[in-house]
């Protein structure tokens, strides 16, 4: 926390909502809104990495019913975390269009991540209905238990985070967004940027080690 | 007087690009922010921080109240051998419930208190950085809290202890729908620490006067903020571990069922991991009310202000490294708890680090007894009796003797009672008069002190005794033949302790007789504004604060920043240096007055965090009863957050910002350290 | 109805950049080469399905895994870039976990 600057006034943008006044200086330089969503997403580090602690223990324990190995395609799961991957990177853009104060651009951009999230919620739709079908279903075993929980808990997050995008683009097509419209944007953006990259080690840990 | 605008239209934007302004007056009917200052309304939809903390604290109190009763029930089924007062199921219900209620629904919320009330003060803001969140924390504590006791009416209250753990919290020994309700009560009322945690930690780190440096902080803000750290970081674990819960209760997963392969010590490793964080989310806001009010009451600045900062520091983050020493018998190997155990020795350290810098403190100052110094000496003395307890359960061999048994709860009671309340009561007598204008009455004070010390002690320290002599904990009746010879028995020390529960409700009733004598009585003026002659900001107001807290910001030069402006190093009629008191509070007061800020403006109340919270605790009765309940709550949610993030805000409804001085002075600002 | 704070103004000129002015650093061509490395990072660890890497397996996940969530963290969400504030929150949660939940697994003798 070395060079946090205090002061009394700035900084605080109130809610996120509120009013931020064009030309108002900001003595501390810190974001009220950007310090809560990575405190936020610090505290979802917890959230997922318990998760994942209890699939590591499990992954092994489905006496009688098929486990990891016998069930993944991970050739899909390599596109669909492709897919993801590459909303990230959209995402990227619309907080750029979004600095650079162009609606349309962002609004393209935040509509074509929340494309390609959806489509990652889907693949993981398709892969789990596959999965019930060969007989893991969610109480099958711990494994898949585990397995379940931890990805359901990452496609919620996915899945909402697809929601706030679809609102923030109608918000901001009426031209509602109270407050810093680049600020939001790239809220949303760090938000999303981090189911991505749980994505990514949830990818590694689960899909392509063995167990 | 300051002027305080409230909202009225204005024109909005400047060009395309200017952030729109929505107001009142243009948006839709059931969007306006309702603007009620008086009445029910106002206590409703505010998200006053003053307002919600007095709402905490009430809350906080009555659940306090809960709690002692059901403890009382407890100690009345143990007052004599093979008692029937209570069956085993329910005896098994009044503990977990005890224990739950007194950690969740009073000693946190009432540190949340404590935390909204005066941290804003403290630092020299008008309010916290999240107004609506700060509300709808406080009203996800209160629905969270009602749901949980609501099983009491729906079949049985959970029964499967404080720690639920497993395989026994499942169906099959847990069958009434009393766990289920534990977990999801306990999950709303977690979103209310988290969100709490967020906001203040903001607040804290961004909204301080200008001049106040980190260390020119008010100590008990500093505890506050590393409380908040273990919030954030702790509450998820515990998330994880209701969730794995929930899902094996009510869908049937498999993370707890031993015969398909599971370990019950997962359980124990998440709970625990939040757990003991939680003890020093616990403790250490007491510490910080401790440390504001022994200096005041000492006549001294606090010792060594930034040890006692650092090791509240340190007890956070090296507390995240002894969990285990809760399962220190459950099997988890020599290496694993020798680690733990060495860990659990380190943390005595920071601890004692405060121990003497409250004792150096007192050391040479001049003393004065109020009721607010008796408990602030009071977490001083039994704090550090249950730390000595703690620390034998750190030798993890003596430890195997004492687990499971009275000795535990006789430590863990201390450090809590001794310590948690003693210094919650600290803070009451102390800020009292700032929050209500009127001075507790110190004559009840003392008596209320005295029995609840003599009380608390009766009750607790035979079971040290009890512990060491084998009584389980848990234990539904204790058998006349168990007890052993004598006059001086288990038996004996059993019926002493519950007599001395009785003794230590009676102390907590005077407390509220005081308050209802102090409130009810024509013999009982206002308090003056400074009746301590304290040290910090939050004493340089009026009783109470007016709504936006001062009417000038201060510019902060020092810690104990109040106590500097009173009193000044002044040369004597020997030459000699001597501080002495150049101004009296209220001329400080004054002078503050004298300048007020114009254009205050503070945060509009809302509908939407209290019609949020509404949502969760139907989702609760949803999942537990009939999954359409719960597509309600999840429409009262999604409706409540779209309404939340569309309603107007009010032309710079935040007054966060000290505006501009009348004099246009620039302000200072500070940078750590 | 304005909170004028124009003193805000005059205490700007040694302050840090505040958040919501940040220069703009990076074009959108330099994110997309970066989701390019990225792309082909993925492409390695996917290889690992087919392609028998030895004892260099989890090694090479694990490198991978690794840079990809940093490379995201760092460039993708600015954390780079940033003030060190912002590093220290998400740091802290991220290490803490690690810690917590490793140290729970080894108890369970995950790692032997």
């Amino acid at each position: 926390m070395a060079d946090t600057a205090v002061h009394s006034e700035a900084g605080h943008e109130p809610d996120s909502h509120g009013h931020h006044e064009h030309g108002h200086a900001h003595a501390s330089g810190l974001s009220n809104n950007k310090l809560a969503m990575w405190m936020f997403l610090g505290s979802e580090c917890l959230l997922f990495g318990g998760l994942i602690a209890v699939y590591m223990l499990y992954r092994g324990r489905h006496a009688g019913s098929p486990g990891p190995d016998q069930l993944w395609d991970v050739p899909l799961t390599s596109i669909s975390s492709f897919v993801l991957l590459m909303s990230s990177l959209t995402m990227v853009l619309a907080v750029s269009a979004a600095k650079q104060g162009d609606d349309r651009r962002t609004i393209n951009w935040l509509v074509t991540t929340a494309l390609l999230g959806a489509t990652f919620v889907g693949a993981q739709v398709y892969e789990f209905t596959h999965f019930y079908r060969e007989g893991v279903g969610f109480t099958t075993s711990l494994f898949s238990s585990s397995f379940y929980t931890l990805t359901g808990f990452h496609g919620v997050h996915v899945t909402v985070g697809v929601l706030m995008l679809l609102a923030l683009s109608g918000i901001m097509r009426r031209s509602r967004v109270t407050g810093d419209k680049a600020e939001t944007v790239e809220l949303v953006g760090l938000y999303w940027h981090f189911v991505d990259i749980v994505w990514i080690v949830i990818f590694t840990l689960v899909y392509l080690i063995p167990a | 007087m300051a002027i305080i605008e409230r909202p009225a239209a204005v024109p909005a934007t400047v060009g395309a690009d200017a952030p729109v302004v929505v107001h009142n007056s243009d948006a839709l009917g059931v969007l306006r922010r309702p603007v009620s200052s008086r009445g029910w309304r106002s206590w409703l939809f505010t998200v006053d921080h003053k307002k919600l903390g007095i709402m905490y604290g009430v809350t906080a109190m009555f659940f306090f109240l809960v709690g002692g009763l059901e403890a009382l029930l407890i100690r009345t089924q143990l007052i004599r051998p093979d008692n029937t007062v209570l069956s085993a199921q329910t005896y098994n219900e009044m503990f977990t419930m005890h224990a739950t209620t007194m950690v969740f629904l009073f000693v946190m919320p009432m540190a949340a208190a404590w935390a909204n009330y005066f941290v804003p003060l403290q630092i020299g803001a008008r309010d916290v950085a999240f107004p609506r969140i700060n509300a709808f924390g406080f009203w996800c504590f209160l629905f969270g809290g009602i749901f949980l006791n609501t099983s009491w009416f729906l079949g049985g209250a959970a029964d499967g202890g404080w720690f639920m753990y497993q395989p026994n919290a499942n169906a099959l020994f847990s069958p009434t729908t009393g766990v289920d309700f534990w977990a999801i009560g306990l999950q709303i009322t977690g979103i209310a620490s988290l969100t709490g945690a967020i906001n203040l930690i903001v607040t804290i780190l961004n909204m301080r006067a200008p001049g106040m440096g980190l260390f020119k902080m008010p100590i008990f803000t500093w505890m506050v903020l590393v409380v908040q750290f273990l919030l954030l970081f702790a509450i998820p674990v515990i998330t994880v571990a209701l969730f794995l819960l929930s899902f094996q209760r009510s869908f049937g997963a498999q993370f707890f069922n031993v015969e398909a392969g599971a370990d019950p010590l997962l359980w124990q490793h998440l709970f625990w991991i939040f757990g003991h964080p939680e003890v020093y989310i616990l403790i250490l806001p007491s510490f910080g009310i401790v440390s504001e009010v022994l200096p005041v009451f000492s006549r001294k600045p606090l010792f060594g202000y930034k040890f006692v900062a650092f090791s509240g520091a340190a007890i956070g983050f090296v507390g995240w490294g002894v969990w285990a020493h809760h399962m220190f018998a459950s099997g988890l190997g020599p290496v694993s708890v020798s680690v733990f155990a060495v860990a659990t020795m380190m943390i005595a350290v920071p601890t004692g680090v405060k121990i003497i810098n409250w004792t150096l403190t007192m050391w040479g100052g001049k003393l004065w007894f109020t009721t607010a110094m008796k408990f602030a000496i009071g977490l001083v003395v039994l704090f550090t009796i249950g730390g000595l307890s703690g620390v034998t359960h750190a030798i993890a061999p003596s430890d195997t003797q004492q687990t499971d048994t009275y000795y535990i709860v006789a430590h863990f009671h201390y450090v809590l009672f001794g310590g948690a309340i003693f210094g919650i009561f600290a803070g009451l007598y102390y800020w009292w008069p700032k929050m209500f204008g009127k001075l507790l009455n110190e004559k009840l004070g003392s008596w209320n002190f005295w029995l609840m010390a003599i009380g608390m002690n009766m009750t607790f320290g035979p079971m040290h005794i009890l512990g060491l002599q084998g009584q389980p904990r848990r234990m539904v009746v204790w058998p006349e033949d168990f007890t052993g010879q004598g006059f001086f028995n288990l038996g004996f020390w059993n019926t002493f302790a519950s007599i001395g529960s009785y003794i230590l409700g009676i102390g907590v009733l005077l407390f509220l007789a005081n308050v209802i004598y102090t409130h009810t009585s024509k013999k009982v003026g206002p308090a003056p504004f400074d009746p301590w002659d304290a040290r910090s900001l939050e004493w340089m107001t009026s009783n109470p604060p007016k709504e936006h807290n001062f009417d000038s910001i201060p510019t902060v030069h020092a810690l104990d920043e109040f106590f500097h402006r009173k009193y000044e190093e002044v040369e004597d009629e020997n030459g000699r240096h001597v501080v002495t008191k150049v101004r009296s509070g209220e001329e400080v007061l004054a002078e503050l007055e004298a300048n007020p800020d114009t254009h205050i403006h503070m945060p509009s109340p809302s509908y939407w965090p209290i019609l949020l919270s509404l949502g969760l605790p139907i989702i609760g009765y949803g999942l537990i009863y009939n999954r359409w309940i719960a597509v309600v709550g999840a429409l009262v949610v999604v409706v409540s957050v779209f309404g939340w993030a569309l309603e107007p805000s009010v032309a710079d409804d935040d007054d966060l910002e000290p505006p501009a001085e009348a004099g246009g002075h620039t302000k200072e600002l500070s940078t750590l350290g | 109805m304005s909170a004028s704070t124009e003193h805000a103004a005059t205490l700007e000129a040694d302050q840090d950049i505040p958040d919501n002015v940040e220069p703009e650093h990076h074009s959108d061509g330099y994110y997309i080469k970066v989701a390019l490395i990225l792309a082909v990072l993925t492409a390695v660890e996917t290889s690992t399905y087919w392609i028998d890497f030895g004892p260099l397996f989890l090694p090479t996940l694990f490198i991978m895994m690794f840079l990809k969530f940093f490379m995201v963290v760092m460039i993708f969400m600015h954390l780079r870039d940033e003030k060190p504030i912002y590093r220290f929150l998400f740091y802290t949660g991220l290490a803490l976990a690690l810690v917590v939940y490793l140290g729970a697994l080894a108890t369970f003798h995950f790692f032997e």
